[in-house]
């Protein structure tokens, strides 16, 4: 284990900037977090975490696959993909770390999505272990240690200094980089703060919330149980839940005429939007309650069949601070799963 | 990095060919450019086809793997992509990827055994390319029975075909009905389940669905009645779809997709789904 002064920590940005692009949570102006690009002069946000979640970098909100020339009744495909260039994502909590694994689940199967793997293969991750987990924190109930973030760097603040480890190769190289400002250090004053950390996750207020009764194997029972009806009925259909779900990664696909050729963009979509399934000659979802059902119902039953039993949700807590209607995974779990 | 494949960026193909065969279904026939098949498939299997600046849709490809010189589509117009399709010539170009899905199991499960095909409307287009595929394989399999029935006689699908090349065939016996009474038509009228429970088939065969949802209900309840199971009844789904493989979420139903999981499945295996297809 590295570590570092906080004084030092300008320092080492513009150390790790001169290697790679280096992004990093900054405050916003109306106080809310945001991973930024590096520049001098940004200020580390001290905020428990950002309002989108770190999968743009790899699964941006929308990005242009492969373009068109139409002449007459020819066409012309050009391949536009570009290699991403190694960059650096500073300060990632633990739930956002995990919820990479989930989207590599999706994403890097056979066949692989390249334009996911590109920026996968060319991303490091800097975590940042928790200190102050906030009342919409649950990601213990997804087997998930907040003071241990996994990641190609692992990082833990304290008072006055940065302790650093690394993970993985890449995270090795990244710590190269920033060896002159850093020192060794032993563990101590990181395991006093795990221990800390610990306690207060014991009291957070979804500190009990399991994931009994949920799981591969429950489609059936838990499809037509009869809370759906009500657990949906103010369900606005707004999709903010999926956009700031680090997990969410359906999309769509769609064309844009330039004037001068078209492009085919993917962009972020939401199974919770009445069109989301309507074809020319119907829609298998017709009401909120069924695209609000089948939200949940992949993320807790569907995915984990499919993914040895890996829940779709690392608790991070987004949606529950984000919800019009104070709706959640959290509420449909402990409805539908038994109140704990 | 370009070098790398990606599903998600198609070939050119070029339209060679368009058949009228009911006031809104047409048969295109695609190649490459080059005058190639754009790729091998099987029976069974799905293209995406695109129009860039229109859209993009999944089709089931009508002919049979063993036309090894082009492959065919039988669209009926329905919406953008489809609508714009239709008023398509020869020549056209669009955008193909694929093969998509899982196929009927024409090699193991299939072979050996005799085959009841049964197809309402457009639901005849998946059909068409096993239905080929067996005939052209015909000692691999025993007795055939296609059961096919369309609104009226102008909306039968390949019936041409059916007439002078399945209906021609040995051991092949073709079915046709249509909805209503018209001039001209002196075969059977009526909807197709009764006409399945009409007919009366015995269970020693499989049995392969494709038409409306409210066909396939009832006609899959006939062939219960009639003592068939449900694991020798297989159907093809049709879901809305933008990737193919499983990805955008679209298709998906409990833990499958149709898209990489189907289209083609057994009847027991569709109990283990969510009635959301």
């Amino acid at each position: 284990m590295r570590k570092c002064s906080l004084e030092k920590i300008n320092l080492v940005f513009a150390e790790i900037a001169k290697a790679y692009t280096l992004y990093l949570p900054t405050d916003q102006n109306d106080s809310s977090a945001k991973f930024t690009k590096w520049e001098e002069g940004s200020v580390w946000s001290n905020a428990l975490n950002t309002v989108r979640s770190p999968k743009d970098f790899f699964f941006p909100q929308a990005e242009d696959l492969m373009e068109f020339k139409v002449e007459g009744k020819n066409i012309d495909i050009t391949d536009i993909r570009q290699e991403s260039e190694d960059f650096v994502i500073f300060g990632v909590r633990a739930c956002d770390v995990k919820s990479f694994e989930i989207l590599d689940r999706v994403f890097l199967v056979d066949p692989v999505d390249s334009f996911y793997a590109s920026r996968r293969e060319h991303g490091i991750i800097v975590s940042l272990a928790c200190t102050k987990p906030s009342e919409t924190c649950f990601c213990t109930t997804f087997g998930i240690d907040c003071t241990e973030p996994a990641g190609d760097v692992s990082i833990w603040k304290t008072e006055t200094e940065l302790y650093w480890q690394a993970n993985t190769e890449k995270g090795e190289k990244l710590l190269s980089y920033v060896d002159s400002l850093t020192e060794d250090a032993n563990t101590k004053a990181v395991d006093e703060q795990k221990e800390k950390t610990s306690v207060v996750m014991k009291k957070l207020p979804l500190a009990n919330l399991t994931t009994d009764g949920f799981g591969a194997g429950k489609t059936m029972e838990l499809f037509n149980n009869e809370a759906w009806d009500e657990l949906s009925q103010t369900c606005l259909g707004c999709g903010t839940c999926t956009f700031v779900c680090p997990t969410c990664q359906c999309y769509d696909i769609k064309d844009f005429d330039t004037g001068n050729g078209v492009i085919r963009y993917r962009c972020w979509d939401s199974c919770m939007y009445s069109e989301f399934t309507k074809m020319a000659h119907g829609n298998n979802r017709l009401t909120q309650k069924e695209r609000f059902r089948q939200r949940f119902m992949h993320k807790l039953v569907y995915y984990p069949e499919n993914n040895d039993g890996l829940y779709s949700c690392v608790g991070c807590g987004r949606c529950l601070a984000k919800c019009p209607i104070s709706m959640n995974i959290a509420k449909v779990m402990k409805k539908i799963g038994g109140e704990k | 990095m370009n070098m790398r494949e990606e599903t998600l960026i198609p070939k050119v193909g070029v339209i060679t060919d368009v058949r009228i065969d009911t006031p809104d279904i047409k048969t295109f026939r695609v190649v490459t450019p080059d005058g190639k098949k754009a790729f091998d498939h099987r029976p069974g299997q799905c293209a995406m086809l695109s129009i860039p600046g229109v859209g993009e849709a999944m089709f089931s490809i009508t002919s049979s793997p063993t036309n090894e010189e082009y492959m065919e589509f039988s669209i009926k117009k329905c919406g953008c992509v489809t609508e714009w399709l239709h008023q398509a010539e020869v020549g056209q170009q669009l955008t193909i990827r694929g093969p998509y899905g899982n196929p009927f199991p024409v090699d193991d499960v299939f072979a050996g055994n005799n085959m009841l095909f049964i197809a309402g409307g457009v639901g005849l287009a998946p059909l068409r390319s096993v239905i080929n595929y067996c005939r052209h394989y015909r000692d691999r399999y025993g007795k055939i029975d296609i059961v096919y029935g369309s609104r009226s006689k102008d909306d039968l699908l390949d019936y041409k075909e059916i007439i002078d090349e399945w209906a021609t065939d040995a051991g092949v016996n073709v079915h046709l009905t249509i909805d209503n009474p018209q001039d001209g038509w002196d075969g059977h009228v009526g909807f197709v389940p009764n006409y399945v429970k009409e007919l009366g088939f015995d269970t020693d065969k499989i049995a392969v669905l494709c038409g409306p949802p409210i066909m396939i209900k009832f006609t899959l309840e006939g062939l219960r009645a009639l003592g068939f199971e449900k694991t020798q009844v297989y159907t093809t789904l049709e879901l809305r779809m933008k990737c193919g493989v499983g990805k955008c979420g679209r298709c998906n139903v409990g833990a499958k997709y149709v898209c990489k999981d189907g289209p083609v499945f057994r009847f027991d295996e569709l109990d283990e789904l969510p009635d959301e297809y």
